[in-house]
């Protein structure tokens, strides 16, 4: 059952991913990566990763893709990207480019060079916690510090945004 | 008091320093005193040195005095180490002496010009360079002192460098001495492969009682070599042409020159090295009959000149002859003795000529003076004095060092050089009469408006001038045959060789016991002989010098042009130099040296031409190349194993 | 059964994707999609490891590069605004005074 349903989402990311990437109109872009993180957020919760698809849902799909649209608007994008100018004999290349790379991914998966260590964290002991609470009691022990820095990254890049997209100071 | 002699050199170069860092801000009275007062405290303690020498038995008479160790390398050792002994005492005390009177000359003479402290700051380099090339007691320290006396040279000749003729014969003494240089530096890199030192006392210790035999190959071409440094800075055959040209300097610079430092490095430096030199019979030879040669060649220039110093700096290479023949007979005591009155007699002539210049403002040519004598008598009478001296009258000091000079070139060498040395004699007295003669008797042929402007030397100059009359009166006295108080004092340095064949002062004595009083006649009849000559052709028969040139007008004409001997060198050496300099520029430095570093340059800007191409500035294209560097990266990882 | 492969592979599929779209788009915002695609598909792979081999490490880290994520799309998108504004274009090919 589950397996179909793998297949089913993988399939819509993918094939959203490339109407991101051959789709003209960059609001059909932004509804379309939308479209393929929805999709990553159902993997997660195949993943038993519960916390991080709702966080995918709220921050990714919601916060910054509205940021994107909101852009998008504000700028009145919605133009159809001109095929003039230089570099148009790129994209052959490009795509090239890209199955090589996929080859080389897969490559490396098939020979095997990623062993890993089994941790303690079970999929059945942290379902009998609770994966959210797992996360936080992870985030304010061991990973205090560097939580506490996302915050002052955080802080730092809204008052760099608004410096620069601010006309005058 | 011996070891006061670092001070020797201190002031000097403290004087130097003032005045060259802060002399253009200083009044030109307190530039005069801090050169003239640091000469004359370095005299004063060379004084003592000289004195404290004196204190010392004969035989105990070398002090050497450490500074610190300047160059160790490997078993290569120099050290600024100064060395008194009797040579070098005797020298000092010259050099700081008539130096220190030239200074207050100067003071006088130069006190219009506005290089005033520049003048100063050289004149003290220049005492100070001196002082270091006779107080070293190594090879490598009096090689510092004579290449900063060769420097000093060039700045003074070339002091008034916006005349073309001065920077020109700047440039032609500073390269000429550079020639002789090459040889003096050859030889002490020789000496060093040989004897593994350059220290004086060493060297000398380990040539008398080495394995080096008398006429040894080594050794004469050790000799050789620092001969031939001697010969340019001694301004002897081959390279004497840069010293007629010196006189483009200031004169009190020309008389620094010619009497207390510069051309007396050569001769100081034959009678430092005096062991090495008599044990080179062959050598010795070479350094006589280029004295000899020197001295008669030089005089028979100077009968013809006609610009007051060019006559005096030929009477200078001349007597300059004198003293390479001494040394090279082996009669060192005869030759420093020379040096010294010389410096006296030479020093006085030049300051008075700067004199009879300053009076006649600036003028140089004798055909145009004459009947100055009662319009300047100090300088006259100061002038006639070192004229007598320099002809070799009694009882002046000239006579008993050119007469000692005459005897021993008779005596150790042959008769050939004896007959050299006294028609270079005559010559002297005729030239330096008719010197006389032309500037301070007969009628005046001095331009009228220059006539109006004749004065007497201010007192800083005259002054001088009667010291150096007196010392070129008394200065004889020293070296009275049978009684030489100079001889005895050098003894130590020169006497008591192993393989010195006729060794030290006693042997003259009963070697010729009748010759030195006939010598004396025979010599005061030849500068009598010369004098008179003088005196019918140039007061009693003036029209007879334009006769006899008339008669004999080739050889006039060779005289002349000094026998053509600057013209013959240009066509030798200067113009095939500047032949093949040019080409080498041409060819070699602007083609080959230059075309391949612009060539360089330009496949480099070829190659960046090309690929320049790669930045296109499109963001998409670089991370292209980003992606395909990874792709790149991760196969040499995965595969590269 | 789904295995890691399958994960892996549909991550490396994704990343591929918005590797050429960075290549071959000129509109500077599609470009910053295809940005946040490519960190998408990393994380897919972050989790997928971590849920296979027992670790909490993996979602944690999930976590801190969407903070980074979050921080980059403000900035980002701050900057296409300042450059439209001068240039009145987001196309990169119009900002190219990058080169020689």
């Amino acid at each position: 059952m589950e397996i179909y349903l793998f297949y089913i989402v993988a399939t819509i990311s993918v094939v959203t991913a490339a109407y991101l990437i051959f789709e003209r109109s960059p609001v059909y872009n932004a509804l379309y990566l939308i479209q393929t993180m929805v999709c990553i957020a159902v993997l997660y919760i195949l993943l038993e990763a519960q916390f991080i698809a709702a966080v995918q849902m709220i921050v990714y799909a919601g916060a910054i893709m509205v940021l994107f649209l909101f852009v998008i608007m504000l700028l009145n994008l919605n133009i159809k990207e001109e095929t003039k100018g230089a570099l148009l004999f790129q994209k052959i290349p490009a795509i090239f480019m890209g199955i090589a790379l996929f080859v080389t991914i897969c490559v490396i998966l098939k020979s095997k060079l990623l062993p890993g260590k089994h941790g303690e964290y079970t999929t059945a002991y942290v379902n009998s916690i609770g994966n959210t609470r797992v996360i936080g009691n992870l985030l304010f022990t061991d990973y205090l510090l560097p939580f506490e820095i996302t915050s002052i990254l955080l802080f730092v890049a809204a008052i760099g945004a608004i410096m620069l997209a601010k006309r005058k100071l | 008091m011996l070891n006061l002699v670092g001070l020797i050199l201190l002031f000097p170069i403290i004087g130097t320093a003032i005045n060259g860092l802060f002399g253009k801000r200083l009044k030109k009275e307190t530039v005069g005193y801090v050169a003239c007062g640091s000469i004359g405290l370095s005299f004063f303690i060379s004084v003592l040195v000289f004195c404290g020498l004196l204190l010392l038995p004969p035989d105990a008479r070398l002090f050497e005095k450490q500074l610190f160790s300047w160059i160790e390398s490997g078993s290569f050792k120099a050290a600024a180490g100064l060395q008194v002994d009797p040579l070098s005492s005797l020298m000092i005390l010259v050099v700081t002496g008539v130096g220190f009177l030239i200074h207050i000359y100067s003071v006088g003479y130069m006190h219009n010009d506005k290089g005033y402290h520049r003048y100063f700051c050289y004149l003290n380099l220049f005492t100070f360079s001196m002082l270091l090339l006779v107080l070293s007691n190594n090879f490598l320290l009096m090689f510092i002192g004579w290449e900063a006396v060769g420097l000093c040279s060039y700045l003074l000749i070339g002091f008034w460098f916006e005349k073309k003729s001065a920077s020109d014969a700047a440039k032609k003494a500073f390269i000429v001495n550079r020639v002789g240089d090459f040889g003096f530096a050859l030889g002490i890199m020789l000496i060093f492969l040989t004897f593994h030192s350059i220290d004086f006392t060493e060297v000398f210790n380990a040539a008398s009682h080495g394995n080096f035999g008398v006429g040894s190959f080594t050794v004469t071409v050790i000799t050789l070599l620092l001969f031939m440094g001697a010969t340019g800075k001694s301004a002897q055959i081959p390279l004497y042409t840069w010293l007629p040209d010196a006189m483009e300097g200031p004169t009190p610079v020309s008389a620094l020159i010619h009497a207390a430092t510069m051309v007396t490095a050569g001769v100081y430096m034959i009678a430092r090295c005096n062991v090495l030199y008599t044990m080179s019979p062959f050598t010795m030879t070479v350094v006589a009959s280029i004295g000899a040669v020197t001295a008669l060649f030089a005089a028979s220039i100077g009968l013809v000149q006609n610009d007051i110093k060019r006559v005096l700096a030929y009477s200078t290479i001349s007597q300059l002859g004198y003293m390479f023949l001494a040394c090279g007979v082996g009669a060192f005591t005869a030759g420093i003795f020379h040096l010294m009155t010389h410096a006296f007699f030479k020093a006085l002539l030049f300051l008075g000529s700067g004199s009879v210049i300053h009076a006649l403002s600036g003028e140089q040519d004798m055909r145009k003076m004459g009947g100055l004598k009662h319009h300047i008598p100090i300088t006259y009478k100061t002038f006639l004095i070192g004229t007598v001296a320099i002809a070799g009258l009694p009882p002046f000091a000239g006579f008993f060092s050119k007469d000692e000079i005459l005897l021993e070139s008779l005596v150790r060498g042959n008769f050939i050089y004896w007959l050299i040395a006294a028609i270079a004699a005559f010559f002297t007295a005729f030239y330096m009469f008719r010197l006389l003669f032309m500037t301070f008797h007969g009628e005046s042929r001095v331009d009228h408006h220059v006539a109006e402007h004749i004065h007497e030397s201010p007192r800083n100059m005259t002054i001088p001038l009667m010291i150096l009359a007196g010392l070129s009166f008394v200065g004889g006295f020293l070296g009275i045959p049978g009684a030489s108080a100079i001889n005895n004092f050098l003894a130590p340095v020169f006497g008591g060789h192993p393989h010195t064949e006729i060794s030290g002062t006693e042997s003259i004595g009963h070697h010729s016991e009748g010759h030195p009083y006939l010598m004396m006649v025979i010599s005061t009849a030849i500068a009598v002989a010369g004098i008179s000559l003088a005196y019918r052709m140039y007061v009693k028969k003036p029209e007879m010098p334009g006769r006899l040139a008339e008669r004999f007008h080739l050889i006039y004409k060779l005289l002349l042009n000094k026998y053509y001997v600057d013209e013959i060198y240009d066509v030798l050496f200067v113009k095939p130099t500047k032949i093949i300099s040019i080409q080498l520029w041409k060819r070699v430095d602007a083609l080959m040296i230059d075309g391949s570093v612009n060539g360089i340059a330009r496949l480099v800007g070829w190659f960046g031409n090309i690929f320049r191409h790669l930045q296109t500035g499109y963001i998409r294209n670089y991370a292209f190349y980003i992606v395909a560097g990874c792709i790149f990266i991760i196969v040499l990882t995965v595969f590269g194993k | 059964m789904i295995t890691l492969t399958h994960y892996i592979v549909l991550s490396a599929i994704l990343f591929t994707l918005g590797v050429v779209g960075v290549l071959i788009r000129r509109n500077a915002i599609i470009i910053f999609m295809c940005i946040e695609l490519m960190l998408n598909a990393v994380n897919l792979s972050f989790v997928a490891f971590a849920h296979y081999l027992n670790s909490m490490q993996g979602q944690l880290f999930v976590f801190f590069t969407m903070t980074v994520a979050a921080a980059e799309a403000a900035v980002g998108l701050a900057i296409i605004v300042a450059v439209f504004r001068n240039k009145e274009t987001v196309n990169i090919d119009d900002i190219n005074i990058m080169k020689w």
